[in-house]
């Protein structure tokens, strides 16, 4: 591996995961996972189906228990480091870490702003009285953070799907509006899973662009599965991958490429 | 969207009555509740006290049941310990009526909390099982513990005064009722364009998405069963001190059922839904029963299937609705309003 082992997370490591195993019964999902995402960067993981990739975003953001190891995740640069093991999935956002699913997860029976609105929830005050009787600060409240809502809509340009349920968009603006939620939240941390999964090559190539921007203009440290390596190839700073559960090479996508036993993963014995 | 008007500012874009013809429409509201005593027969106010009171239950239950996507069957005991705790602090401690209720309504929400404990856990129909178990336990505590609610005999409340002057007629509590009402519904509809609400939507159409958003599930199902709990108190209460009688067979498993009727008939997750069920399930028994009466002279065999005629009825308007209406007669009113905003041209 070119990475240097760091014993301690290096001041610039937004998210470290070291030793992470988590398994379902017999089946090892992850097997003494091992990786450290900078602030900053784009960083890719792939392997092939069923390698625990979404397995390690759900254990990232809380979904899943692994039984051992260690996750710990500093939002910003010079941060102290906190431990995201065994946190609530509630817990996990707080700390400003959002994310898109693989089977994109919407509230469908609610329109666009509604589920964008959703993404501010952490950064809410309002209460069951206060939204009860929505008068004064809480009405200003909610027109605050639509404005700040309608910064996203801007962003991603879904400024005409406003009012519409998420439910009777096409799958391509869903897979938009889930990134679009997740952005809402104003995150530090952004995992996605399979953001471009199903699309065309145009809606491709505009999730493309989208995640640059907000990994350029706002700053967002993103991770991301992909399966398209060509996708890869072009967005991310660096590429973990994954293959039985067991991370098998971590680098640049170059380095990635080269490594043999990645060329034995996805080539199998004929590599 | 009505056609041809945007908002130039959020504010409007986010009110409750966004268009002028809605505006208009509550107004009319208003001024037929305003206006209805003074022409209503004291059946007919009776019949609207009784609506307001389920109105306000069915709120309640939409929010847990429609709003928040956790199926109780424990309306008939929460709405039992409203009416008992309402009850016998009047009775037992001279609580004056006005003090009683909301007090009998939070003690329902501390209930109603204890009840949704295991949906830490529990989803579904097995969270109903659970909730059917509480049902239970309130009807066995309250049939049972006579020295507290004088067990099967009726518990009797003096009728409530305020400022002096007895509230015992139809007539003068309709104010009362008709005030509560609406500020429920207003609450309950700020509640569902705010925070707290879209939290609970959330939690109903993808709970794992919600808590990767930052909604603390639990915490909010709590929340949601709490809030639910206290409106059905007050349903409760309030029923308690308008019938100046109480006595466990208002709140048995039955009860629970025709209130989950009520707001599938009129439409789960809508404050108007709430209402137009709650109509629909206390009018249709009535009007039954006055077909029935003229019918005696005529056909005296009629009054004795009345009783089996009622509940067919009532069934098949349940099946119907599911069949043909699945979103209720809130959905109904909807694809009025739709028809008539851009009648008379319809394309
Ligand atoms: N909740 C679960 N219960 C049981 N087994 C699970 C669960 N989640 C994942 N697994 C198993 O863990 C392994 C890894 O699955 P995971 O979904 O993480 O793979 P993946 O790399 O995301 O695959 P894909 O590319 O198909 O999305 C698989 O064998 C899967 O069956
Ligand atoms: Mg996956």
């Amino acid at each position: 591996m070119a990475e240097p082992a760091a014993s301690s997370p290096a001041p610039s490591t937004c998210l470290e995961v070291d030793g992470l195993t988590l398994s379902f019964g017999g089946v090892h999902a992850l097997d003494d996972v091992a990786l450290d995402v900078r602030h900053g960067e784009v960083f890719a993981i792939i392997g092939p189906n069923g390698a625990g990739k979404t397995s390690l975003l759900n254990s990232i953001s809380g979904l899943y228990r692994p039984q051992k190891g260690s996750i710990t995740y500093s939002a910003s640069p010079g941060e102290e480091p906190a431990s995201l093991l065994g946190r609530a999935p509630h817990k996990v956002a707080q700390l400003g870490v959002a994310r898109s699913f693989q089977n994109i997860e919407l509230f469908r029976a609610m329109s666009v702003l509604e589920n964008l609105m959703l993404g501010r929830h952490i950064h809410m005050r309002g209460n069951v009285l206060t939204c009860g009787v929505y008068w004064g600060s809480q009405r200003r409240e909610e027109i605050r953070h639509r404005a700040a809502v309608e910064d996203v809509i801007d962003f991603l340009e879904i400024e005409n799907l406003r009012h519409q349920a998420v439910g009777t968009l096409a799958y391509g603006l869903q897979k938009r509006v889930e990134l679009a939620r997740a952005l809402a939240l104003d995150p530090k941390l952004l995992l996605l899973d399979e953001p471009m999964a199903g699309m065309n090559v145009e809606e491709k190539e505009d999730m493309a662009r989208f995640i640059l921007d907000v990994n350029e203009e706002r700053g967002v440290t993103t991770v991301l599965i992909e399966h398209d390596m060509g996708v890869v190839m072009d967005l991310s700073d660096r590429v973990a991958v994954l293959d039985f559960g067991r991370s098998i090479a971590c680098g640049t996508p170059d380095h990635v490429r080269a490594d043999p036993a990645v060329i034995h993963a996805y080539l199998g014995d004929a590599g | 969207m009505e056609s041809g008007i945007f908002f130039s500012d959020y504010r409007s874009d986010m009110a409750l009555r966004r268009m002028p013809l809605q505006k208009v429409r509550t107004g009319l509201l208003l001024v037929g509740l305003v206006v209805f005593p003074f022409l209503a027969t004291p059946y007919w106010l009776n019949l609207a006290n009784q609506i307001a009171i389920a109105t306000i239950g069915a709120i309640g239950l939409n929010i847990l049941v429609g709003y928040t996507g956790q199926i109780s069957l424990g309306q008939g005991a929460f709405m039992a310990i409203g009416a008992y705790g309402a009850g016998l602090l009047t009775v037992r401690f001279g609580v004056p009526f006005y003090i009683s209720i909301p007090v009998a309504a939070l003690i329902t929400a501390v209930a109603g909390l204890v009840v949704g404990l295991p949906s830490l856990r529990l989803k579904g129909l097995y969270l109903a099982v659970a909730t059917l178990a509480a049902q239970q336990i309130v009807e066995f505590v309250v049939t049972h513990w006579t020295g507290l609610t004088g067990g099967t005999e009726a518990l009797v409340v003096p009728a409530p005064e305020m400022f002096g002057a007895r509230l015992n007629t139809d007539g003068r509590f309709y104010w009362i009722l008709i005030v509560v009402a609406l500020a429920v519904a207003l609450f309950a509809a700020n509640l569902f364009r705010s925070r707290v609400g879209r939290a609970w939507v959330a939690i109903r159409d993808q709970d794992i998405a919600a808590s990767a958003i930052g909604v603390n599930v639990f915490g909010y199902k709590l929340l949601a069963f709490a809030t639910s709990s206290f409106l059905v108190g007050l349903s409760g209460a309030l029923l308690a001190h308008y019938r100046s009688i109480v006595t466990w067979e208002r709140f048995t498993i039955e009860v629970s059922i025709s209130y989950l009727a009520m707001i599938i008939i009129g439409g789960l997750g809508t404050i108007s839904g709430s209402f137009f069920g709650a109509t629909l399930i206390v009018l249709l028994p009535a009007m039954i029963n006055t077909v029935g009466r003229s019918l005696q002279d005529t056909a005296p065999w009629a009054a004795t299937v009345l009783p089996y005629v009622q509940q067919g009825v009532f069934g098949l308007v349940i099946i119907l609705f599911l069949v043909l209406e699945p979103e209720g007669l809130a959905r109904l009113w909807r694809n009025v309003k739709d028809y008539f905003r851009v009648w008379p041209f319809s394309y």
